[in-house]
């Protein structure tokens, strides 16, 4: 006998993958990965019992399973359901779960007080990845936004409950890190806000990883507000010797000066090992660490802009690529503009170039073609 | 028939020697005689069907409930009835506590629930006690505890105040409030008959439920199940409200017309002063509302009866729900979209705020809804609210979010004039707060 767990076929999107029973479909999805992928705000592989919230990964069960070919009649959570043998999920295919999402971004957005310009997380958040990929341009809302007061919460962390989403990931991080846990939600429904009970500060440890895990700019590090964009810093990794964490960390520096530590984050945004507060917050010098090199970042945002050459990987071939999975992009910028023609070497031309140029071209080309047909 | 208030009008029923007196507890002696499952097989043949709003047939339930060895299992009885409109519970527990004791004895007997529990709405403060006081009484009479009436079973029951919240209602947020913790819905699956309360199997039932098994016990599933129409078996609870002549709880049997339960003097007595009957909402606020012309008939023309297929007949469209029982009842000077906005107010502040869709939504539809109501919308706030209630229905962890979109939904797709009305008469919409919908064919009173 086999101890093995029986591998379930799942088709996503109308790609097929094996996984073990017992996978959630979202897990599955990361598995086949691109575009295939639900987002997801409040779930986090790491923390337990997170996920089902902000109702972002919502997918299409078009087929129950092999057994009970039945669809689910209302679109699931894709993080919470675990896949059946057989199943078959629409995500990006499913013109219903395109707009069921589009409507959960607006709702997350309606009293989000869009101050990216202000906001430190402003170029990692991942709520501005969902309402670009997902959302739509313009707000239909007219009314003010809801506002809660300032609390103070500590040296360390800064709290903005206006930019909260209520995903509770730091919620289930300080229960499940942390010896105890200082904070939770208060109130209900949209007045419901991240607090502590009442007006006390977050030490623990462990606690500073709630900005880590802080989808949002709800949570934002003290020590590095307002002192840089984070996409002008290059992330390196690095590590220490710390006698309570791993110590493996990543710096964001600019130069020589290390303006941030955080941990280090898969492609999913999650952290691959939890740091102290020490590292984080107090470590601030580049001779504080060993420096491995620099980060590979690969997510689709602004973070993985303007990096060290040579960081990110080569990407795979466009052609091997868009099998099945990423529909983007599909066209070569050449064909369609009339400006860009291949033929024409900027660099060849004499001073910056002038629509003469292209046009010059363009009639020679076009004199060419008429020459050919001539001679035919 | 009455089965459930018999005896209701009897002074002193809420005490143990008079409700004895009255036949109380037989029920419980012919059941602690019997095996559990053989319970649990007369409720399925009885054909009960879950009170608190989903209709879920009761004996189904009971039977997925898991049975792992070395692992207590638990009933839970949701007294939280804060659906507004709803009040039949309360009237329940009140006069009748030991009926609600008795049918939770038998419940738990079937179940193999050691300990027991009564999440009752904070609001039912004096319940609280009469429940408690009965309890005690049947402690004293050997109906609780150990070794109850010497078959051996143990059970105790105990009752847990809720701190007001509707969300509690919701069978996974009411075990979360039981085991201390706040109020918010569970993921689902698993579902509370495998991962209830503290992780242990757990059926949650509603009151009007529970007490329904000291009948069936009584009478015997078979003949509990030939009371009614169809799948709607036994009496049903109605609490009817609004604009009626006599407003108060009645036990119906489920082939009651709806027509005859307004107007007939044996339930609601028609509409004060003569009036015309506009619309109903026949199951509890979060049920959609219909319009007097699909009330007395469905779209297909048949008689509208006060049970669950028929009042569901013609699906959201031109049907409703039965819902819990809260029978409201709005006569031609009522305003659809004010009652419109007061619901959506309702599920704002009660939205537990986890998920989303149901957090911002319910509070951007109360948002717009004030300002029509107010003479301060627009034409496209109608088709926003269409769109809004569209986005939170069906994609929220629990029902409330389906609660709360369902009314606005109903209200739209049957009075939009009047919606549009609000819009094009701000001044009078502003100092006017009643209805102007007349229905071009006046409906006809109807004496029974």
């Amino acid at each position: 006998m086999s101890e093995q767990t029986p591998k379930f076929k799942v088709t996503i999107d109308n790609i097929t993958i094996e996984v073990p029973a017992g996978t959630t479909i979202l897990n599955a999805a990361r598995e086949i990965g691109g575009d295939v992928t639900p987002p997801a705000m409040c779930y986090y592989s790491k923390l337990e019992g997170s996920g089902g919230k902000c109702r972002t990964c919502l997918v299409e069960v078009s087929k129950g399973s092999e057994k009970d070919p039945r669809p689910m009649p209302k679109l699931v959570a894709s993080c919470r359901t675990t896949v059946m043998d057989g199943m078959e999920v629409k995500n990006m295919t499913s013109p219903k779960v395109v707009e069921a999402r589009k409507g959960v971004v607006e709702m997350q957005l309606l009293n989000h007080p869009l101050d990216c310009p202000v906001c430190d997380q402003a170029g990692e958040c991942h709520l501005q990845d969902l309402s670009y990929e997902h959302g739509s341009s313009t707000t239909r809302t007219e009314f003010e936004r809801t506002t809660f007061s300032q609390e103070d919460i500590g040296e360390y962390i800064q709290l903005h409950k206006t930019r909260c989403i209520l995903c509770y990931r730091c919620v289930f991080a300080a229960n499940q890190l942390t010896g105890k846990r200082e904070h939770g939600v208060l109130m209900r429904g949209d007045h419901a806000e991240i607090s502590t009970f009442i007006g006390k500060a977050l030490e623990n440890e462990f606690i500073g990883n709630v900005i880590d895990v802080c989808p949002v700019g709800a949570l934002t590090d003290k020590t590095f507000r307002f002192k840089n964009r984070v996409w002008f810093t290059k992330p390196v990794d690095a590590h220490r010797n710390c006698p309570t964490c791993s110590g493996k960390t990543r710096l964001w520096m600019r130069g020589e000066e290390v303006f941030r530590v955080t941990a280090r984050k898969d492609k999913w945004g999650e952290v691959e090992e939890w740091i102290c507060n020490d590292c984080r917050f107090h470590k601030k010098q580049a001779s504080d660490w060993v420096i491995e090199g620099p980060s590979k970042i690969d997510r689709h945002s602004v973070i993985s802009q303007n990096h060290y050459q040579g960081a990110v990987e080569a990407q795979p071939e466009l052609v091997n690529e868009i099998i099945g999975k990423n529909p983007k992009l599909l066209f070569d910028i050449h064909e369609v503009s009339d400006v860009n023609r291949e033929e024409i070497d900027l660099s060849k031309i004499n001073g910056p170039a002038h629509s003469d140029n292209f046009l010059a071209n363009q009639k020679a080309k076009h004199e060419r073609k008429l020459k050919v047909g001539r001679n035919k | 028939m009455k089965l459930l208030l018999e005896n209701a009008h009897i002074e002193g029923i809420r005490y143990y020697e008079i409700y004895r007196k009255h036949g109380g507890y037989r029920a419980a002696e012919k059941a602690l005689k019997m095996a559990p499952d053989e319970i649990v097989e007369e409720v399925k043949k009885s054909g009960l069907r879950g009170r608190g709003g989903a209709g879920f047939p009761a004996g189904m339930k009971w039977s997925f409930l898991a049975k792992p060895e070395g692992v207590p299992r638990h009933l839970v009885c949701n007294a939280d009835e804060s659906e507004p409109g709803t009040f039949k519970d309360r009237y329940l527990m009140e006069f009748l506590p030991h009926l609600l004791i008795e049918g939770l004895l038998i419940s738990s007997f079937a179940l193999g629930s050691n300990l027991t529990f009564i999440y009752i709405r904070g609001e039912y403060a004096w319940i609280v006690d009469v429940l408690e006081q009965a309890i005690a009484e049947a402690k004293t009479n050997g109906w609780l505890g150990k070794n109850i009436q010497g078959t051996g079973f143990d059970c105790e029951i105990h009752v847990q105040r809720g701190a007001g919240a509707y969300i509690c209602g919701e069978e996974t947020a009411l075990l979360e409030s039981l085991e201390g913790k706040r109020g918010n819905p569970r993921i689902k699956p698993p579902f509370p008959a495998v991962q209830g309360l503290w992780l242990r199997p757990t059926v949650v039932n509603n009151v009007e439920t529970l007490a329904a098994v000291v009948p069936i016990m009584n009478i015997g599933g078979e003949a509990y199940s030939k009371i009614g129409v169809g799948r709607s078996t036994g009496t049903k609870l109605i609490s009817a409200c609004g604009n009626i002549n006599k407003p108060g709880v009645y036990e119906i049997e489920m082939n009651l017309s709806v027509e005859e339960f307004i107007y007939s003097d044996e339930y609601c007595s028609g509409i004060p002063k003569g009036k015309k009957l506009k619309a109903c909402i026949p199951g509890g606020s979060s049920v959609p509302i219909v319009p007097a012309n699909l009330l007395f008939k469905t779209a297909k023309g048949e008689t509208r009866y006060m049970n669950y297929e028929s009042l569901s007949d013609g699906g959201f469209a031109t049907g409703t729900m039965m819902g819990s029982g809260g029978f409201i009842v709005l006569d031609e000077d009522q305003c659809v979209v004010r009652h419109t906005m007061t619901l959506a107010r309702f599920y704002n502040h009660e939205s537990c705020g986890q998920c989303s869709p149901c957090r911002e939504g319910t509070g951007w539809m109360y948002k717009i809804l004030k300002n029509i109501e107010y003479g301060k919308g627009k034409m496209s706030d109608i088709d926003l609210l269409w769109d809004i209630q569209g986005k939170i229905e069906g994609n929220t962890i629990c029902p409330l979010g389906d609660a709360a979109a369902w009314p606005v939904a109903a209200a739209i797709r049957h009075f939009r004039d009047e919606f549009e009305w609000h819009v094009t008469h701000p001044e009078e919409a502003q100092t006017r707060n009643y209805g102007l919908a007349h229905y071009a064919e006046p409906l006809s009173t109807v004496t029974v």
